[in-house]
């Protein structure tokens, strides 16, 4: 799924486009690890990734962002097996939810691209250093095809300057890098990172207003989007390209003269708590949207909702679109009607 | 000559008469100080990096077990990119169960890719780490605690994996070498040798474990130098898939000369001691048939 991004990165490479050093790994696992050591040795590293490939780097996922090398990897969201799937949905990155990796979704091909951008700069602000996962779905946005503005070189080189490693490795200042961590530090370690996430919230937005200034194009404030939310009481919360087609289904029912919304999440992690509050005043009614599935509870996404809004809302929780299931304006008019319900969570196929 | 200069701090955490340390220790000595290090988790790196404190006076990067040749491959390419990688030594360390076992394809990829670097298994047998448990470094008959020496069972039960033949097996490209802690210069020289190569070299260094072998601390060299004898660590090299033997014992000693040092083998009975003979001749058989006809690997 993510082959597409490494086939052209490898053409670019080869047909002199692009100066950069690309490592054929064997396997996911490895693949993350040589991008650790490369990061750790001072340069400015990505790699690409999908669904089975990214549940076999999970376990480097954590002591990527626990040496705090802020890696860039975009992954071309897909089911995980069984039964296997090539297709779409958010289980991947979902699953990775708790890795300390800070977790941007995409909505369309030109927000992909913009973000892996966008998303190099918040990782190595010194207040972050945090990797970052680019979350593109999988065949929506991975494979589609549609006109983009790809940004000059000397103009992405003006907005993110070259790479300044705070730590490297080097013989000439040595280093011990991922010691091990007695229970009279590790929490130091942890909590760190978790400060890390929490500064990480200005950062996106600080980064988020630079693009706009130089390309003339943004996302929300880079955290969420809230669309015609101004007078709505009811909102459906989503991530990723669905929210193209929620937008539709928005701009239909206005027509019908209903007050609906649209909240799109950008960030998923660092999870901007206090933005959603704000966000959601004055909603009566909530559909959360979830390309995933916590066996044995719900979405992921209701979950983090649940925790940090009102109960005054009225939240409903509908799984949609698990390994390519089609999402149509229809389904979406649907499940804004069931808000409400008694039935708090709802499989939607 | 042999440097003075230590670059693996004294004050380590490992257990008296460690072998392994030794290994660091001269491994570090051959480098020299323009090295970096990529470290798979194990005894080694458990006893050299309780933070705040570490024993490296090197930049030293650990990440997890399975994967120190695939952090050593980024570092390689890194250094490339930044235009110093001819000047510095890139060493790639894990014992016998990264190496072995659960690194195993991180280390056959890198090789395949031809990376620039030193490769240096302190192999002691098991899993020492985590509580003595076989890998596919430990000796037939080597009591551990997941193959113990039981009464229908004697320890474990398979014949040790032959990693430098296998690593041998890649390509001409890799240069490999089997050594010894009792036999330092011998060690050192390989080290260099390794790192002065243009590509993959690996270095499998015999390294004994005091409390896994159930030997006194005080006779870790000694156990080596039997081990030696006895034909269980023949020291030869391979360089463009040639072998060579590079030191041999002017007479070898049977194995029970060598068993007997370790408390691992003592159920051992009189049969199972002459299954191990005949394996270990039939292996430095094949060793010296393989000098003797140049055959390439």
């Amino acid at each position: 799924m993510e082959t597409h991004i490494v086939e052209k990165l490898a053409s670019f490479i080869n047909d002199g486009i692009l100066d950069s050093e690309m490592i054929h790994m064997e396997s996911e696992h490895s693949a993350l690890s040589a991008a650790l050591g490369a990061s750790a040795t001072g340069v400015r590293t990505f790699s690409a990734t999908a669904s089975q490939g990214l549940a076999l780097m999970h376990e480097i996922l954590f002591v990527v962002s626990g040496m705090r090398l802020p890696v860039v990897m975009s992954i071309a969201n897909r089911s995980l097996s069984a039964p296997i799937n090539i297709w779409n949905d958010h289980q991947d990155s979902i699953s990775a939810r708790d890795s300390g990796w800070m977790q941007f979704y995409a909505e369309s091909s030109q927000e992909a691209l913009d973000t892996m951008i966008i998303a190099y700069k918040i990782a190595e602000n010194k207040d972050v250093l945090l990797p970052a996962m680019v979350c593109i779905d999988g065949f929506t946005l991975s494979h589609v095809y549609e006109p983009v503005d790809i940004p000059e070189q000397k103009s992405v080189d003006r907005f993110l300057s070259p790479y300044k490693p705070v730590y490297k490795l080097d013989p000439e200042k040595p280093l011990t890098m991922g010691p091990v961590g007695f229970p009279d530090s590790f929490m130091y370690f942890k909590h760190a990172q978790q400060k890390a996430m929490e500064s990480a919230l200005q950062v996106i937005k600080k980064v988020n207003t630079e693009f706009k200034q130089q390309f003339g194009r943004d996302y929300g404030d880079g955290i969420l989007e809230g669309y015609k939310m101004n007078d709505a009481k009811q909102a459906v919360v989503c991530m990723g390209s669905v929210c193209g087609t929620v937008r539709v289904a928005v701009d239909k029912m206005r027509k019908d003269g209903k007050k609906v919304g649209m909240i799109k999440l950008k960030t998923y992690r660092p999870f901007p708590k206090k933005r959603l509050v704000e966000v959601s005043k004055g909603l009566k009614g909530m559909a959360v949207l979830d390309k995933n599935i916590s066996f044995g509870n719900y979405g992921a996404l209701f979950t983090d909702l649940k925790a940090v809004l009102s109960d005054k809302i009225k939240m409903n929780n509908f799984i949609i679109g698990l390994g390519g299931r089609d999402i149509t304006v229809k389904h979406v008019e649907e499940v804004v009607g069931k808000i409400g319900s008694k039935k708090d969570i709802e499989w939607v196929y | 000559m042999i440097p003075e200069e230590e670059l693996f701090a004294k004050g380590h955490r490992a257990c008296a008469g460690c072998g392994s340390a030794l290994a660091m220790r001269h491994a570090l000595k051959a480098a020299g100080k323009n090295t970096i290090i990529s470290h798979a988790t194990g005894c080694m790196e458990v006893v050299s990096s309780p933070y705040p404190e570490t024993a490296w006076r090197v930049p030293w990067i650990h990440a997890a077990f399975e994967n120190a040749a695939a952090v050593g491959s980024g570092i390689d390419r890194a250094l490339k990119r930044q235009g110093k990688r001819e000047n510095v030594n890139l060493l790639v360390i894990g014992g016998d169960g990264s190496t072995f076992d659960i690194g195993f394809q991180a280390l056959s990829a890198a090789i395949e890719r031809q990376q620039n670097f030193c490769y240096i298994c302190y192999e002691n047998n098991a899993y020492m780490n985590t509580g003595i448990q076989r890998s596919g470094a430990t000796p037939k008959y080597a009591s551990t605690t997941t193959s113990p020496a039981g009464k229908v069972v004697h320890g474990k039960m398979e014949w040790k994996k032959h990693m430098p033949l296998i690593v041998a097996a890649h390509n001409e490209g890799v240069y490999v070498a089997t050594a010894n802690i009792a036999f330092v210069q011998d060690y050192i020289d390989k080290v260099k040798k390794g790192l002065a190569k243009k590509g993959p070299a690996y270095i499998e260094v015999y390294c004994p474990c005091p409390p896994g072998w159930k030997i006194s601390p005080s006779q870790t060299v000694e156990v080596a130098k039997v081990a030696f004898k006895s034909k269980v660590t023949p020291l030869y090299e391979i360089e463009n898939g040639v072998l060579k033997f590079t030191k041999e014992p002017s007479s070898f000693v049977p194995v029970i000369e060598h068993l007997k040092t370790q408390g691992r083998f003592k159920h051992m009975t009189g049969e199972e001691v002459n299954e191990v003979q005949l394996h270990l001749d039939k292996n430095y058989e094949k060793l010296k048939k393989l000098e003797e006809t140049c055959v390439r690997l």
